[in-house]
This record gives C-alpha cells, structure tokens and sequence, in this order.
C-alpha cells in the first residue's frame, strides 16, 4: 500500500489511477497520523514552492513526515514540485525545503539567443547515472514527460540518480538511501512511467 | 529539444467530431474509444476540445473526462466553453491535466493570471485562433472562429504570455481541415515573438506538413486530427451506432478525403526522427 500525501495541491487521481493499472494499491490520505502505519510514501507537487511548502505545514505534515521518512526509512518519491520540496531551498521562494537531500533547486536560465522555451515541456530523455531500482537497464532509452520550470542541483553527485539535456544537463531524478525524487511525471509518461512505478511498488519495505 | 505529437480531439455532446474551418461537423465515433487508442499508439498528449459547450449542457463531457482520466497515462488538455476559475476547477477535478482557454481569456484577459497563480502556469494554455486578413493581418477570432475581435494575433500571443499563460496552442482557422498544411507564418512569427510553447493547430494533410511546420514554423509541438482519425476510423468502422449529435452520414458513407492522407501517430513520429526531428519515437 502506497499513501499518496494529499496536502491540498494538485490532482491526486492520476497517480492513484496509474498505481492501480500497474497492480499496485494506493491511498490518498489527508489524515497525518496515518503516516504511523505507511508502507510507502508517495509526495506529489504542482505549483510554486512556497505554496507547497507552507501547505505542508499547515496541514501539520512537515515534522512527521521527516520523522517517517528520515529515521524511520520508509520509501518515499517525490513527484515534480514533490522532488523540488525534498532540497534544502528554492530559487522560485524564501521557505525553507524539507532539506532531506542535499541539494538546491535553481531556475533555468538560458543565455540570450538561445531558443529554448521555458517551461521544459514535452517527453525527453532520463540518462541513468547510477544503478537503482527505479529505472532499470540503462543502455535502453527511457522517455519521461516533464513540465517545469526550475531544477535541482544536488551538492553530492552520489546523490544523482539521472540527468536529462536540456540546455544543460541537469539532475532529473535523485536517490539517497530510501528517498526517491522524479523531477519529470511518471504518472503521465505511459509505459516507462508504468515500468518506473511498478519498481517502486517492488521496493522491498 | 524534443517534439510533441498532441491528438486533437474536437467533441460535440457524446461524440467525436471532425470539421473543415472548425464549421461542417461530421460525426467520427466516441471519443473514449479513440482516446484509449491513441494514448496506446504513441500520442505525447490528448486535447479535447468541446466545440458547441456554450449550447449544451456540460454533464457529457464531464462524463467523457472522467472515463478517459482513468484509462489514460498520457497528458490531457481540455478546452471549449469554459468561463470562470469555478469551471477550470472543475475540469481538473475530473481528471484533466491542463486547460485550454479562448473566449473567456480575450473577454477578460485578468483570468489568465488568475487561473495561472491558482494552478501553476503550465496548467494554463491560451488557444488563439486567428484568421489571415485582406492586409496580410492576423485577427483573433472566438467561437471557432465565428465572432470577429479585432484583436492582433501576435499582440495577445504576447500579452497571453505576460500574463502567465504556459502554452499557447495556435489554430489557423484558414487552414484548419484542409489537409494543405499548416500556417508556417502565423506560427513562427507567434513562436519567435514568445518564451513559452507553442503548439501548432490546423491544416496537416501529409508527413511532410510536420516537418515543415517544425523546422520553418518553430513549433514546439504539433496537434493532429484528421490524418489520425480517417486512419483509425478506416481499421474500427464502427457505423450505425450514432445519434442525432451531428452529420452522422460521413462515417456512415466509407468516403475520404482527398487532400488528407491517413496516418498512425507513429508513422509520424517515424518520419520526424528520420528527417532528424528529437521526438519520442521508439522503434520496436
């Protein structure tokens, strides 16, 4: 069982409805003190960093959840803004992150005369840096849909799970210990966001 | 950088529609049905947009949204009709990713910044349909492209981005059914005027039409309907089942279009990665 945190942002639907096609089950929960019997978690994020932050807070999620996830290692991936939020800060706000990977998260900034359009939008590729339980075979070419604005830059390169080309090579996907972070949308990228879901589901708990 | 392949699905009450100008609605089939297909074949993105939604009431769109929201892992846009954040809301409760705005952005273009601090930019796509004038002018037109406004294409791409819109989604009403290709000018210089993505809508007829309105139009991303729907109506026919939503005597006749060659999305995307165009193609 998978709890998907809901904390008042975002469509939920459309990660539960994926972990179901793949033969997973989920929860969207609402209830902080069920955060005492999680499995796996799952922190979803649309939107600007410090709305998501300060709803966080304000459904008093921040302190368990660092308990739960931190010292009591349970498997968590962030999804989009989900993974922006696990970084210590952001360009995009002034709140503090969760801090759980350490790591920034900056806007991207193209010189003048480059034609690349911001949001990164559209399906691009994930390069494996590392092996994971996420993303398997990396010879093959993985594709998943993105959409944002600003990416993480971690301190530790050991914490680089994949990168992505866009402009820059920047870092798409993070992994330290059992924290996970997909900068692109596995629930909206078809069969490699049903192979990437399905591997998390098989995290041994 | 990587090119999109959106489905372009126009919806009138239950049903999948197809016109020329966005006028002359024929009746296709369920656009579920066509949904699930494409999403399997290889679609980087859905659009619906619900052509007549300020005649009709909303309950069967909300319907069509909600089915295909669980059968689909793709990105879906929907779009037509909506006026307030209350309706957008809605949409993207029932399970859309994005929403595509025209009459309300151009009545009261403050919704755009509304909409986008709401639900985050990139939720918020303007769809601009112009119409090419005697001067050589682009006009933006609403209602699928039947009420004139006077206002400049090219100003309120500018000025729909400035506001906080994520996408623009550009529709040469011109062109739009014909199969004679896309409008090259109206979307470079719409794409060249602004920072955000944008898609072009209206006109392909054949494979080259993609790689021309990408390499000379700059578009970002493409939407096909036509090509894709004669194709798939061509292998599932699927006659007799179709109501009074529309001229149903089309997909009941087995007649096709001259000017517009069928497709499967991959064939698209097939030809784009050989003529060197990143898209997600994957050869299997």
């Amino acid at each position: 069982m998978i709890y998907i945190i809901n904390y008042g942002v975002g469509n939920l639907n459309s990660i539960s409805n994926i972990i179901k096609k793949v033969g997973g089950e989920s929860e969207i929960i609402s209830d902080v003190s069920l955060l005492k019997q999680a499995k796996k978690i799952i922190l979803p994020g649309v939107g600007a960093f410090d709305h998501a932050m300060k709803k966080l807070a304000e459904h008093g999620w921040t302190e368990e959840l660092t308990d739960t996830v931190v010292n009591r290692k349970i498997p968590t991936l962030g999804i989009c803004l989900g993974m922006q939020m696990l970084c210590k800060k952001s360009e995009e706000g002034v709140l503090p992150g969760l801090g759980w990977i350490d790591a920034e998260v900056k806007k991207f900034n193209f010189p003048e005369g480059t034609n690349l359009k911001v949001p990164h939008m559209g399906w691009n590729q994930v390069h494996v840096k590392k092996e994971n339980p996420l993303i398997k075979n990396p010879e093959e070419e993985h594709r998943f849909y993105f959409v944002h604005s600003y990416h993480v830059v971690c301190k530790n390169e050991a914490d680089i799970l994949g990168t992505t080309n866009y402009g820059i090579e920047f870092t798409s996907s993070v992994s330290h210990d059992n924290i996970y972070g997909a900068q692109f949308h596995p629930e909206k990228s078809h069969r490699f966001g049903m192979e990437l879901l399905k591997n998390f589901i098989d995290i041994p708990c | 950088m990587n090119h999109r392949v959106i489905a372009r699905l126009d919806i009138k009450g239950p049903n999948l529609v197809k016109g020329i100008h966005l006028e002359g609605l024929r009746v296709m089939g369920k656009p579920e049905e066509f949904a699930s297909y494409y999403n399997e074949a290889g679609a980087d993105e859905l659009l619906y947009m619900d052509v007549v939604a300020s005649l009709y009431d909303r309950n069967s769109l909300k319907d069509i949204i909600t089915r295909t929201a669980k059968e689909i892992f793709i990105p879906l846009t929907v779009g037509g009709g909506l006026r307030s954040i209350e309706d957008i809301t809605e949409v993207l409760r029932y399970g859309a990713d994005k929403v595509s705005l025209n009459t309300a952005a151009i009545k009261n273009p403050e919704i755009i910044r509304q909409a986008s601090e709401a639900f985050g930019s990139s939720t918020i796509v303007i769809a601009i349909e112009a119409i090419k004038q005697n001067d050589g002018k682009y006009l933006c037109y609403t209602d699928n492209g039947r009420e004139y406004t006077g206002i400049d294409a090219f100003e309120w791409a500018e000025k729909a981005q400035d506001l906080g819109a994520g996408e623009l989604i550009v529709t040469s009403v011109d062109k739009e059914g014909t199969g004679e290709g896309f409008d090259i000018e109206l979307t470079r210089k719409i794409s060249d005027a602004v920072r955000i993505p944008v898609i072009a809508h209206g006109g392909p007829g054949k494979l080259e039409h993609f790689e021309e309105i990408i390499r000379e139009g700059n578009a970002d991303a493409v939407t096909v309907a036509s090509m894709i729907h004669y194709d798939y109506v061509s292998k599932n026919k699927s006659q007799g089942e179709f109501k009074g939503e529309g001229n149903v005597t089309f997909i009941n006749s087995g007649k096709e279009f001259g000017k517009i060659n069928k497709a499967e999305i991959m064939d698209i995307k097939k030809y784009l990665s050989e003529k060197g165009i990143d898209c997600r193609y994957i050869n299997e």
